[in-house]
């Protein structure tokens, strides 16, 4: 039963434009060629996670879907978008596109309340109180409605974490970038925000989440990629990745993810 | 009976008084070893001398008026009698309002320090962080040109008074005034085309930055008032002062843009590219995020500029405008008050460090007042 609803799922997945779709993208640092020829599809609803070693790309490929990052070659849609010069493009897309931080990137002179509603009253151009509402609505969300009166600088790197999810569904995105959440926190509280993000995958949001955190992987993703020198070596549902990797460098990597846990 | 029987605890004693207290202060700080005592009683009697010799001069000895002769001047003979051993303040009460207003009408010269108290006034509501709103740029709008009206007249029953005859601490004050107003806010949007993305903005921020701070303020100065009009067509003037004030504003905009540059660039990138990924557009970002951050990281050497500038508006005098130093230089030009120089200076000196200080002390408490809102 449940697994035919979720092939209706699927394939009603199939026939959506997809959510993001990168065709043969190639970016350069200087002379480092750091992404190359990656084409990757993530359909509305999907959740992937990226994986890789560090300067495998993976947070480049991601910063590139709103453009914190320029692509040269290949092109990226994102809701049927063309990214490129077009500042309302870009404008549009960024709406659109909710981003989470390894670093938080909360804005220390503002309170909880005021991170979170800025965006929606400046951008979206909400009256305050609805925004005020809505903030606090996500702040219950994420489990940390009594911290709304006070500054980033006050709360622990997992609550802070946890305001910047709410603040970046707040803008009611269609798709969630997820770049490393975890890996600036302590072990006991990667656990509340990696609890926060699986509460996230289950009201059916499009989500591309960059970790190395493999439980996760293994609960919420449909799929996993993973990457290396600025490419896409293998990619399958979490399952076949982590039982049956076909490369030497997965099987490589995935000793060396194993052996650190 | 055992020996475990019972146990009082210690009640707590307070400690000693040789350790807290200003007798431990003094200790520790003070007389902590011989050769600390020894630097200790030497800085106390050199303070005492000196403060006794001050005292002495600038009030037991002094003179604080003098009466006329009998062609109705000063006679200042007293005063000179004194040689040297006791302050002269008489020169004060007799040319207070020569300094305080330079030439301005005597008559007049009540709406000059109206103007002064107007000025005032308007630092102070400015201070005030409940006035930072939008209503306070009507404020200024509307203190500057009831200060306009005030000096200039011409209107509502006032006399006209030509700039020319304006003078004293107005000037200073107008000069400081106009000039970081409008430096401050040129001097944010030249930083921000310093880190600007287009190329001929950043070059025009760049080469205006290095020009200006390449020359000296005296320089500029020299410009705007005998070479500037060479370049006007015939016919047209453009009032002294004025030319002064544009040469201190772009002159100040040049070293406090380096200022908020700095700011910019402490912050983290990340600050920048949440707001980007938030969807707001460069104006809302800088106004929003980047520059309540940046401006409150530079607030010490910003006051720092501001003060330099309040204290530069003095070389206006090589130019011949009537500033307050230039005023109290004057003063004493009169051959009755030659030889009283200090005595003016002195009095000149405490009316600028007045406002020096008081930015200083409201900046530091200003500084405490923003990092306690953070949490810090």
């Amino acid at each position: 039963m449940s697994a035919t609803m979720e092939a209706v799922a699927s394939a009603a997945r199939a026939d959506a434009p997809p959510a993001i779709l990168l065709d043969k993208v190639n970016k350069w640092y200087g002379a480092m060629h750091v992404l190359r020829d990656v084409s990757l599809s993530v359909a509305l609803g999907e959740r992937v996670v990226v994986c890789g070693p560090s300067g495998s790309g993976k947070s480049t490929l991601i910063r590139c879907v709103n453009r914190l990052e320029t692509h040269q070659e290949g092109s990226i849609k994102v809701d049927g978008i063309e990214l490129s010069d077009d500042l309302r493009a870009l404008d549009a897309i960024r709406r659109e596109v909710g981003m989470v931080f390894q670093s938080f990137n909360l804005f220390p002179h503002l309170t909880v309340l005021e991170n979170c509603t800025l965006a929606p009253i400046w951008v979206r151009h909400m009256p305050k109180a609805e925004a005020e509402a809505l903030a606090m609505e996500y702040l219950e969300r994420v489990k940390i409605p009594e911290q709304a009166m006070k500054y980033p600088g006050q709360l622990s790197g997992g609550q802070q974490q946890r305001v910047a999810i709410a603040r970046a569904l707040c803008m009611k995105p269609k798709i969630m970038l997820f770049d490393e959440p975890t890996s600036a926190l302590d072990p006991e509280m990667i656990k509340e925000v990696l609890e926060t993000m699986v509460g996230l995958a289950e009201t059916g949001m499009t989500m591309v989440c960059v970790t190395h955190e493999m439980g996760f992987a293994r609960q919420v993703a449909d799929r996993v990629v993973f990457m290396d020198r600025g490419e896409i070596v293998e990619q399958g549902p979490p399952g076949e990745i982590f039982e049956n990797p076909k490369t030497d460098r997965l099987k490589l990597f995935l000793s060396q993810i194993l052996r650190g846990h | 009976m055992s020996d475990a029987a019972t146990h009082t605890p210690t009640p707590a004693r307070t400690p000693p008084i040789t350790l807290v207290g200003p007798i431990g202060w003094v200790r520790t700080n003070l007389f902590s070893g011989w050769v600390s005592s020894l630097v200790s009683l030497l800085l106390l009697f050199l303070v005492v001398k000196w403060v006794l010799g001050f005292l002495d001069w600038g009030v037991f000895n002094a003179i604080w008026s003098v009466p006329n002769d009998a062609a109705g001047r000063p006679d200042t003979s007293s005063c000179r009698a004194l040689a040297g051993t006791g302050a002269c303040w008489a020169v004060i009460g007799e040319k207070h309002r020569f300094i305080l207003f330079g030439t301005y009408p005597y008559e007049e010269q009540w709406r000059a320090l109206l103007a002064i108290l107007v000025f005032i006034a308007l630092f102070i509501v400015s201070a005030m962080r409940r006035f930072w709103r939008k209503e306070l740029a009507l404020i200024w709008i509307g203190a500057l040109t009831l200060i306009g009206v005030l000096m200039w007249g011409g209107l509502l029953g006032l006399a006209y008074v030509p700039q020319e005859r304006w003078g004293g601490l107005v000037i200073t004050l107008i000069l400081a005034t106009f000039g970081l107003a409008f430096a401050f806010p040129l001097s944010i949007l030249v930083a921000l085309g310093r880190r600007s993305k287009l190329p001929a903005i950043k070059a025009l921020c760049v080469l205006y930055v290095e020009l200006v701070r390449g020359v000296p303020l005296i320089s500029v100065l020299f410009m705007a008032s005998v070479m500037f009009p060479l370049f006007l067509p015939e016919g047209m003037n453009i009032d002294k002062l004025l030319r002064a004030q544009i040469a201190i504003i772009l002159f100040a905009g040049a070293y406090l843009a380096e200022v908020v540059r700095g700011g910019l660039q402490t912050l983290p990138r990340g600050q920048y590219e949440a707001a980007d990924a938030l969807g707001l557009s460069y104006w809302k970002k800088t106004g929003f995020i980047i520059l309540p951050q940046a401006l409150r990281l530079v607030i010490p050497p910003l006051v720092n500029t501001f003060i330099g500038f309040f204290k530069d508006t003095s070389l206006v005098l090589i130019i011949g405008i009537f500033d307050l130093l230039t005023a109290g230089k004057t003063a004493i030009i009169e051959p009755a008050w030659q030889g009283f120089g200090i005595e003016v200076y002195l009095t000149v000196g405490f009316i600028y460090f007045c406002f020096c200080f008081a930015m200083s002390s409201y900046s530091q408490r200003l500084e405490a007042e923003l990092n306690q809102s953070r949490g810090r």
